[in-house]
């Protein structure tokens, strides 16, 4: 029974915008695993945050199944960002709700919805091998190699 | 494309979804977000808000008199925070409407009934305080409010019932009298009296055996940490003394006076308290959490004193603001400082306190442990000229008390500061600590700081730990987390071993299968068993493989699990046995001691591969090798997780246990209503699968329950036979037994009581009958004493 969906009002645990063009499945499909996932996406890490940094601080919100790197996919090194993988739902809302928006070594993370990880995942899809972001950016971010590829050709 | 934050957005919540064709649907979202809105920030004064929708509500009351009713009973027990705003609405209602008002009375009491019935105490009490500030909106007449209490009272007369039946029904009327106990007693003076005196008579002759398991310092001063029905009504008899003065509470039925004084009032129909059942779970008593007084808050408005009926309101709304909001941070901090009458008192001060009442309330906090760090982090991003200084102090003066506070809370404070710091730089005035440095490792204060400085490492690195402290600390600083190979190199070639290390380091290289492997193992000497085939326990062997392979995995966590993976047929062979599970984790510990989240994050993967089992974990932690690390805390983060995921297994299956029954059940009706004879047999077959999987699911509910029955009984009997020793050795050699060791050790026992609880108490009587017995030393008795009378 809907009633006070005023006081229901659960954001940080909504589904953001964003939705994975490699997805193999349409728009329902991606939004119906998103919305039961318990899988986080964590994005803004510095190239240097570590596994055992990143299951530090998820494993506050409950246990935590796995931890996937991302990889720069040419160098094979960290590049910026991670997949955490919970063992329940309620465990990731936590997660969306008390650790998004925190600070891991030092900067502002941000986790989203994942549909789930699946091998190849783990790679950057910048032309240049690491995040997409790094490509076209144009700030300098010690954390992150420096200026974006953009700026460093 | 750019990644748009939901989140960041200013509406939270899904758009929603316009519905062309039902109007109705639109005015009860609309009726909906009236009510639940008023009484927030807006440009006309509230009373012109609660009389502009009073008007609104009584138009609407032909065609949707039902809707209304239930949002407003909803906010009743859900928005206690605001519930003079609704009762004054309901007041304004009833004197336009006088069914309305009778008819808002009966759904309350039938919601109240509800409520009790599903266990739900914390929403009942709600309805109950609503109901008593009716009283004062003229609403319901001043003696029938006055009967229902004489009823809630008579309980305590009740010969069958756990004390903590009658505490909920003590606490129902105490804490209601904040807001009516100035009515209710102008106008029944002597029927008020009479139920404080037997509420009085109650409170002396309760027991209170479970009081010093929930205190979180053990230390009568600077704030005694007291009872909570035994405080309530020390700030009730201030208030009465005061002539039922209480400036705190907003009431804005006060404007609205000679409207209400006109409206017909109701009776509430007589309530008898439903009578007590096996299924009831009353709320656990409680301790009241004080840390502040008028003394710390150094300029600005006073701090209410403890017994003050000003602070239980402020608390109790604080409390309430926070079980409302507590998923959604922005407006929980945003709630939290827009307070109304904040102007009147330190807020800053009030809101830490409540937070941290909450995060060290015993036997768990009402919320996950998380929200709380965030919640602060929050509250300084919108106050940073105040706030932060408010959580310094704080945190100093907790620090300061460490000495006497319940273990478990020092836990949480560690926790809790170690992550606050990761968010601020780790940026902390250190050298004011510097005292620990003169004292011993295990006392509180250098342990507390050692403790924190490895919970810190975790979120940062090593170096980083050394930068942050002033050099004096070095004892302090956690050891940098590698490795320890034990066959590194040449200089250890003379250990027993050491060539099948190569031989082991070259098969994994080259890919060799688990029988090839094996087949490499059988040339380690057994130094238990002369004569041995090959086969028995030979904790050489497992040194040797081991070894070798978390030294060839050290690189990450994940390196590290997938050659647990990988091995994992090898590993299972060669822990076969009890000793080979307590062995394999004993080269864990050698090869890992100095990165105790390595250790903690193996011994998970292992539990939930089988490589070892639950109590071999807990042997290993009560194992002499392991006794001078028996108060560090990250072995008690290993020992609660591992109970923990022995509990969630059990629950598991248990679920999956009671799916196939319904699912069983459902197509048993389905075939009561079908009667083709074609279909029975087909579903014969069907329920024949379904019966064995049932069958088979039963006896493995079965064996997981008695595997978590026995691991709480080897922590029990662990527990005792070390604090048992202890105590007589003490006695014998004339010392003090409460030592830093003792105060640890007799805290944890408590810990694993309290954290527990729910599934402990299953076990009790098998507890009672084979561990807790009378022959046992009366400070160990003591500690299961105090946890039995929590449900008591």
């Amino acid at each position: 029974m809907s009633i006070l969906n005023a006081l229901r009002s659960d954001s940080y645990v909504d589904i953001s915008q964003y939705r994975d063009q490699h997805f193999k499945g349409n728009r329902y499909e991606q939004e119906k695993l998103l919305k039961m996932s318990c899988t986080l996406y964590v994005g803004n890490l510095s190239f240097y945050t570590t596994e055992e940094q990143v299951y530090e601080l998820f494993s506050k919100s409950g246990d935590v199944k796995r931890i996937v790197m991302g990889l720069d996919k040419v160098k094979k090194t960290a590049c910026g960002f991670c997949f955490v993988e919970y063992y329940t739902r309620a465990d990731s809302e936590h997660a969306m709700r008390f650790i998004n928006g925190t600070r891991l070594d030092d900067r502002i993370i941000r986790t989203d919805w994942d549909a789930g990880f699946k091998e190849g995942r783990q790679y950057g899809r910048g032309k240049s091998g690491g995040q997409v972001r790094d490509e076209y950016r144009q700030d300098y971010d010690p954390a992150r190699g420096g200026y974006g590829k953009i700026i460093k050709k | 494309m750019s990644r748009r934050r939901h989140s960041d957005e200013n509406d939270g919540g899904q758009p929603h979804k316009r519905r062309r064709t039902s109007e109705p649907i639109e005015i009860e979202d609309r009726l909906e977000s009236l009510i639940c809105r008023v009484g927030e920030k807006s440009t006309s004064s509230l009373e012109s808000n609660l009389e502009g929708l009073a008007g609104v509500l009584e138009a609407d009351l032909p065609n949707y008199k039902n809707k209304i009713l239930r949002i407003l009973c909803t906010v009743a027990r859900l928005l206690p925070e605001k519930l003079t705003v609704y009762s004054t609405l309901v007041g304004l209602l009833n004197a336009r409407n006088y069914n309305f008002g009778g008819e808002f009375v009966e759904s309350m009491i039938r919601q109240l009934k509800e409520t009790l019935k599903l266990n739900l105490y914390n929403e009942a009490l709600y309805l109950v305080r609503f109901l008593s500030d009716l009283v004062n909106c003229h609403v319901i007449a001043a003696p029938s409010m006055v009967a229902m209490f004489e009823n809630f009272v008579s309980v305590v007369q009740e010969e069958d019932g756990p004390q903590v039946r009658c505490d909920w029904y003590v606490y129902a009327v105490l804490s209601s009298l904040p807001w009516v106990g100035k009515e209710l007693y102008e106008k029944k003076d002597v029927e008020m009296e009479r139920i404080l005196n037997q509420i009085e008579s109650y409170l002396k002759r309760r027991q209170k055996i479970h009081v010093p398991m929930l205190q979180v310092w053990t230390a009568e001063k600077p704030h005694p940490q007291e009872e909570y029905l035994d405080c309530l009504f020390a700030q009730v008899q201030k208030m009465k003394k005061d002539r039922w003065q209480e400036r705190h509470i907003l009431r804005p039925y006060i404007a609205f006076d000679s409207v209400l004084c006109e409206a017909l009032q109701h009776n509430l129909p007589p309530f008898t308290p439903p009578p007590h059942s096996e299924d009831a779970v009353y709320p656990m008593p409680k301790v009241v959490f004080r840390m502040f007084d008028y003394t710390d808050a150094p300029e600005g408005p006073v701090m209410p004193g403890s017994h003050s009926v000003e602070r239980f309101v402020i608390e109790e709304n604080l409390h309430c603001i926070i079980k409302s909001h507590w998923k959604e941070r922005k407006t929980c901090a945003a709630q939290l400082l827009s307070y109304p009458g904040k102007n009147k008192i330190p807020l800053n001060y009030h809101i830490v306190e409540v937070i941290f009442g909450e995060l060290f309330q015993l036997p768990q906090p009402p919320h996950i442990d998380v929200m709380y760090t965030t919640l602060l982090i929050e509250l300084c991003k919108l106050q940073p000229g105040s706030l932060p200084q408010v959580l310094a102090q704080a945190t100093e003066m907790m620090y300061t008390r460490l000495d006497t506070m319940n273990t478990t809370c020092i836990d949480r404070f560690l926790n809790w500061f170690s992550h606050h710091l990761s968010n601020f730089q780790f940026r902390w005035s250190w050298d004011d600590w510097s005292d620990c440095l003169t004292q011993d490792l295990d006392k509180p204060k250098p342990k507390f700081v050692r403790e924190v400085l490895e919970k810190s490492m975790r979120l940062s690195y090593h170096q980083r730990i050394v930068d942050i402290v002033p050099a004096n600390f070095s004892a302090l600083i956690p050891a940098n987390p590698i490795f320890i190979y034990k066959y590194m190199d040449e200089s250890s070639s003379s250990l027993p071993g050491y060539p099948v290390t190569i031989a082991i380091s070259n098969a994994i290289i080259n890919r060799s299968s688990n029988d090839e492997i094996l087949t490499i193992l059988k040339d380690v000497p057994n130094q238990e068993d002369d004569d041995d085939e090959g086969d028995s326990f030979n904790p050489l062997k497992i040194d040797v493989f081991l070894q070798t392979l978390l030294h060839m995995a050290a690189k990450s966590f994940s390196h590290s699990f997938s050659a647990l993976a990988k091995f994992h047929e090898v590993l299972k062979i060669l822990t076969d046995s009890d000793e080979g599970k307590l062995h394999i984790l004993r080269v864990v510990y050698e090869a890992w001691r100095n990165h105790p989240q390595m250790i903690s994050v193996l011994i998970d993967k292992m539990i939930r591969t089988q490589i070892v089992d639950c109590a071999a974990v807990a042997n290993w932690i009560f194992s002499p090798d392991m006794a001078h690390d028996f108060t560090r805390f990250y072995v008690w983060e290993i020992l609660h997780s591992t109970v923990r995921k022995m509990n969630k297994h059990v629950q598991k299956i248990q679920k999956e246990l009671e799916t196939a029954k319904e699912k069983l059940e459902k197509q048993h009706s389905k075939r009561k209503d079908s009667g083709d004879e074609e279909e029975d047999k087909n579903s014969d077959e069907e329920d024949g699968l379904l019966e064995e999987q049932i069958e088979r699911l039963q006896e493995k509910v079965e064996f997981a329950q008695s595997e978590q029955k026995n691991l709480f009984l080897v922590i029990f009997q662990r527990f005792i036979m070390m604090l048992t020793e202890h105590l007589v050795r003490c006695e014998t050699g004339g010392v003090d037994f409460n030592t830093p060791w003792y105060k640890n050790c007799i805290e944890r026992l408590q810990q694993i009581f309290l954290m527990h609880h729910q599934t402990i108490q299953q076990y009790m009587v098998t507890l009672e009958n084979l561990l807790f017995t009378a022959e046992l030393d009366h400070h160990i008795l003591t500690v299961y004493r105090q946890f039995c009378a929590l449900q008591m």
